[in-house]
């Protein structure tokens, strides 16, 4: 109210510029999904009507490097395909987040074996792990949140 | 144990190539016929483009490692006519020394994926293949992993930490 005068009687939001980015950024998230297995059908389920994934600003899966900024890991990685992974992760612009969704994409899984990469952060960098075989959709969008807090938070580069 | 039946295309089989068909019968219900390595290739020429026969689908083609068993390796071919609607199991045992067998893929054009899957896995060289390199895995993969002395969990990771 003390402010009124001062201001011309306009109205102001005075806030932190980081606060500020951070929001917006939380709440459009583009996520490239990087679908290699079984999880791919949980994934499908999760992103259509049902779950509503639009409620999160994560409707717009993109499927270019360059468009997204944020790597759904969905399904087991193979030794095979794991320099495509680390391909599609180096080509995307910064800021951005790596989720691993499942066991396998976060350890391997039961596949205890020759050809299969024993969790994904042996070659990237992840956000946040979702547990499960497969994950429950409602794992998954905890999962979501707790990325959108951790942008919310960080430390904004613009 | 294959148990004895009657059945025409074991029958001709046999009476074309006598000693070259070691064994056959039926095994819960399929028929098997156990062949020579040397002969395979004319059997199978036999049971395709003979009009009776008439064999035209090669389903699938299998490696089998029998470690400590001498000779170590079988592979198992099923044929199918889709005419008559029979199917047939020919297997063909491989020693590790001369771990070597003809080419199907001259007969059946299915067979050079199934084969270069078979060298792959076991380490079995198909003869006269037009391109015997590896399907599943990647080139600079070193054995055949699924050989029983290949250890389950010695990777060979292209990038990222070597175990």
């Amino acid at each position: 109210m003390a402010l009124k005068p001062m201001l011309g009687g306009e109205n102001w939001v005075t806030s932190r510029l980081d606060k500020v980015v951070g929001w917006a950024r939380k709440y459009s998230v583009f996520p490239y999904p990087f679908v290699t297995a079984c999880c791919g059908m949980e994934y499908m389920s999760l992103s259509s009507s049902h779950y509503d994934l639009d409620r999160f600003g994560m409707a717009f899966p993109r499927f270019t490097p360059r468009q997204a900024d944020l790597l759904f890991v969905v399904g087991t990685i193979s030794h095979k395909i794991a320099p495509v992974l680390r391909r599609v992760y180096d080509q995307m612009c910064e800021p951005k987040w790596v989720i691993a969704f499942g066991v396998c994409t976060c350890t391997g899984g039961f596949y205890d074996n020759y050809a299969t990469v024993q969790g994904i952060d042996t070659i990237i960098p992840v956000d946040v792990y979702i547990p499960g075989c497969p994950p429950r959709p409602e794992t998954v969008i905890q999962g979501m949140m707790l990325l959108q807090e951790k942008i919310a938070r960080q430390k904004q580069e613009y | 144990m294959l148990e004895p039946v009657e059945n025409s295309t074991l029958a001709s089989l046999t009476a074309r190539f006598g000693a070259a068909v070691i064994e056959s019968g039926q095994d819960k219900g399929d028929l098997v016929a156990v062949v020579t390595r040397d002969s395979l290739h004319e059997i199978v020429a036999f049971l395709r483009d003979t009009s009776e026969l008439d064999f035209n689908m090669l389903i699938d083609l299998c490696g089998v490692d029998y470690l400590p068993r001498k000779p170590r390796f079988e592979v198992v071919y099923q044929v199918h006519s889709l005419e008559r609607n029979e199917r047939l199991r020919l297997k063909v045992t491989v020693p590790e020394e001369d771990c070597r067998v003809a080419t199907l893929s001259d007969l059946y054009p299915v067979a050079d994926w199934l084969e270069r899957e078979c060298w792959d896995m076991f380490g079995v060289v198909f003869e006269g293949h037009p391109n015997l390199k590896r399907l599943l895995m990647y080139d600079s993969f070193v054995g055949h992993p699924l050989r029983k002395d290949y250890p389950i969990n010695r990777r060979q990771p292209l990038i990222g930490p070597k175990n």
